[in-house]
């Protein structure tokens, strides 16, 4: 039975911190929330039996994927200007709650490592048996997605360069200039 | 061990169900291009959630192939929205999406 309301528990702060972090204003801290709700998943596929699909989430989505976005928020940034939005990132009040939601994680994650034997008591689907599968009869979706990566990254390469005209130091823009820009370079 | 308790899966589907509902009505409310990204990394997280419960159901490991299937889906999508939303914002000067409504042809 604990188990299950481990598994509820992380399901429980994981809607929570959805919902926080679709309904913020700001979206630094819809963020942060994003993050919690990612770690949450994990903890749940840890419970279900799936250890490397844990270490993936927190790795790549909480980690890679969600730093990408941290990079453009700073990029950009948005919102008030720099002092006053740091003013109202270090204010208490911003950080209770996300604080309160990751220490239930926290926890929940070294209480379910401490008695990981005793706990999972379902079938656990190590990186072994993913490996063999992944390598053996899905070895076509793997050259498929490092396929899908390489358009990934050509496409991020192409829209993040500074050769389209900027609109609003331009009074009239060219409206072929906008979109063809430098193709035939 | 006397009991042998494992995690329903109707309740994991249920979560699942309801994170992407959740995700669905970031990307149909918010008008901000970052919280709809974020809202369609929710989807995909709820998809990935859906394909894991099931696997580990049936305790075999396809599930967490297409869970990495899906990972990889969404770092291309971020990556190309991200560029996408850089050039609206450096075009527009602004990240509300409904400045790029109309279409220029």
């Amino acid at each position: 039975m604990l188990e299950l309301g481990l598994f509820y528990i992380a399901a429980t702060v994981s809607l929570v911190s959805t919902v926080l972090a679709v309904t913020r204003y700001n979206a630094a801290h819809a963020l942060i929330y994003l993050i919690i709700s990612l770690l949450a998943s994990a903890i749940i596929f840890y419970l279900v039996g799936a250890p490397f699909a844990a270490v993936l989430e927190v790795v790549i989505y909480a980690g890679a994927i969600m730093v990408l976005f941290v990079f453009v928020i700073m990029l950009l940034n948005l919102g008030q200007s720099g002092n006053v939005a740091e003013h109202a990132l270090l204010r208490p009040g911003m950080w209770i709650f996300p604080s309160v939601l990751c220490v239930i994680l926290f926890v929940e994650i070294v209480y379910v490592l401490q008695s990981a034997e005793r706990l999972l008591k379902g079938v656990v689907v190590g990186p072994k048996d993913v490996g063999l599968e992944l390598f053996g009869p899905y070895v076509l979706a793997v050259e498929i997605a490092s396929m899908l990566l390489l358009a990934g990254l050509v496409g991020a390469y192409h829209l993040g360069r500074r050769y389209f005209i900027d609109v609003r130091d331009q009074p009239t823009p060219p409206p072929s200039a906008a979109l063809s820009g430098d193709d035939h370079e | 061990m006397n009991e042998a308790v494992v995690i329903p899966m109707e309740h994991g589907l249920l979560l699942a169900a309801i994170l992407f509902l959740i995700g669905l009505l970031g990307v149909l409310v918010r008008r901000n291009i970052i919280l709809i990204l974020m809202s369609l990394e929710i989807m995909l997280n709820a998809c990935g959630l859906a394909f894991i419960v099931a696997g580990a159901h049936w305790g075999i490991a396809d599930g967490q192939i297409m869970f990495m299937l899906i990972l990889s889906i969404a770092a291309a999508e971020v990556s190309v929205g991200l560029g996408l939303l850089l050039q609206v914002h450096r075009r527009f000067g602004s990240l509300d999406i409904d400045q790029a409504s109309r279409m220029r042809g």
